[in-house]
């Protein structure tokens, strides 16, 4: 691991202004910047000890004050950034949206959930295997303008949505695809002020600068997750197909949230995928061709079709093609079944 | 240049130059941080980049926490932190500053009576080479704790951050069947 500064921020205000002292460049991605925030520290040590993340100055955030509550409010639910995977995971306000709680539990190992922190899980950065070693020249995501060594490599575990040709790393994460399919908000604190982005706006889709993650600012802070309350949260799951039974990336998921008339027709639906796209995945078209139908195998199917129809598979990855349609299938069965 | 002296250069260097050139300088000044192990404080003056594993380890000398793959991967370097269990190797020493650290070697009463858990693995034969024991007991206390040790189901899951390379998760499962009802009565 390379040298750097430690510091220990007490408020936000003073972490933005030691980010910014640190002089992060705003022209450059937050992922490259000299200043970097640590919260549970479960990505960035792991990145930083594989020299992938070289920050010169370190702003420890976790004793600021505030940020790690949960709490209802008026419109849903509001999530502090700095509170902790397991802590969210079982507290009794998740009961009434299932899938966020299991899009918690499901990921990692019980350790990695005590330490990892909301808003640094939704930033975790991607497992490809050529972006973690950089013995591996090619990889535009680490070294922009390099190339990319997963295209014709040992792809199995990339995505096949959202994909270019510069980069088709997996956007590993499972908490975001239920915050993307509850149409959550993210609050951003940044020197002076605050602004608020939906999380479908957070991450941004590899293009021709996969190395530029998300929206955010180098010296933007995430402060909090905002859940609308809505008729489809308590109807909704999170299933997810990996290669083995328990701690491990999601080959594919699915994150499915329904409203049901009283006949059983698909009133409204929520959709988003994992494991098979490059950022958290909203299938709005599968979402709208399930309205106005009762979700048999059939409707479940051609959801699932329209779902995968722009999926681009490569050599190794062709597979998850149809273990995604198959997951948002059954997702889909289990979701309108449930006893609510 | 001996070691102490070397920490004096560092430190005069970090009140000459700006902080940002820490990387360039090839170090960055020794950080204080005081431990809480096993209720015991422990004063350090640690590089920054020092992991909680590293200052157990190599700078307090309570070596029963092992390092295996050192990327938060396997759980051999679990302990706890106020409480939780958590891994040594993907934590800043920095950040357990005033924490309260509990490692395997605190688990054992003061008169060296083996704590239920400790017990429990002798019993059911829940290790082989034992590399990864020490991380699997602070685990195991942690998930009985928690209240996931209520099936071997439960178990399995919340025991899945802990592996071990010699297979001995059946008897593992059964050490912690064991304990789980002596700490209850206890």
């Amino acid at each position: 691991m390379r040298p750097f500064i430690y510091h220990r921020a007490t408020s936000d205000s003073a972490a933005l202004q030691t980010v910014i002292g640190g002089a992060a460049p705003r022209d450059q991605p937050p992922t490259s910047a000299r200043a970097q925030f640590i919260a549970g520290g479960t990505t960035m040590l792991d990145l930083m000890k594989l020299d992938v993340m070289r920050p010169s100055e370190v702003i420890d955030i976790n004793r600021i004050a505030g940020l790690d509550q949960v709490e209802k409010t008026p419109d849903g639910l509001r999530l502090g950034a700095l509170a902790r995977m397991a802590d969210v995971a079982r507290h009794p306000l998740l009961a009434d949206y299932p899938v966020i709680a299991q899009s918690l539990t499901l990921a990692a190992s019980p350790q990695l959930r005590n330490m990892a922190t909301l808003g640094g899980n939704v930033l975790q950065r991607t497992r490809c295997t050529y972006f973690r070693d950089p013995s591996w020249k090619a990889c535009n995501k680490r070294d922009p303008g390099s190339g990319c060594a997963a295209l014709d490599g040992f792809n199995r575990s990339h995505a096949v949505l959202g994909v270019s040709d510069h980069c088709i790393a997996t956007y590993p994460g499972d908490f975001a695809q239920a915050l993307i399919a509850l149409d959550a908000l993210v609050e951003i604190r940044r020197q002076g002020g605050e602004r608020v982005l939906a999380f479908a706006d957070l991450h941004r889709k590899p293009g021709d600068r996969p190395d530029i993650e998300t929206a955010l600012a180098p010296d933007e802070l995430i402060a909090a997750f905002r859940v609308p309350a809505a008729p489809w949260t308590r109807r909704s799951l999170y299933l997810k197909i990996r290669d083995r039974q328990s701690y491990e990336f999601a080959l594919a998921s699915a994150a499915v949230a329904l409203d049901l008339a009283g006949d059983g027709a698909v009133r409204q639906a929520r959709i988003a995928l994992g494991g098979v796209a490059t950022v958290p995945w909203r299938a709005r078209e599968a979402e709208a061709a399930l309205v106005g139908h009762k979700v048999a195998d059939d409707v479940a199917q051609r959801a699932a079709e329209i779902a995968f129809r722009d999926a681009q598979p490569r050599r190794r990855n062709a597979f998850k093609v149809e273990l995604g349609r198959r997951a948002l299938q059954r997702a889909l069965l289990e979701t309108a079944s449930l006893e609510i | 240049m001996s070691s102490a002296a070397l920490s004096v250069a560092k430190e005069a260097a970090a009140e000459t130059t700006p902080p940002s050139s820490a990387a360039e300088r090839g170090g960055a000044p020794l950080a204080n941080v005081s431990l809480e192990i096993n209720g015991r404080t422990y004063p350090l003056a640690l590089d920054p980049r020092t992991t909680l594993l590293d200052a157990l380890r190599e700078h307090v000398g309570l070596t029963g926490t092992k390092k295996g793959c050192d990327h938060g991967q396997c759980g051999a370097c679990t302990v706890l932190v106020d409480g939780r269990r958590v891994l040594s190797c993907l934590t800043l020493a920095l950040m357990a500053d005033g924490e309260s650290v509990t490692t395997i070697e605190g688990l054992a009463g003061p008169d060296g009576a083996l704590h239920p858990m400790q017990q429990a693995f002798i019993d059911k034969d829940a290790f082989q080479c034992g590399y990864c024991t020490p991380g699997q007991i602070m685990s195991a206390v942690a998930c009985v704790e928690e209240g996931h040790a209520n099936t071997d189901a439960e178990i399995r899951e919340y025991m899945s951050g802990n592996l071990c390379r010699c297979a001995a998760y059946p008897n593992i499962v059964a050490a912690i069947n064991q304990a789980k009802h002596e700490l209850k009565r206890a």
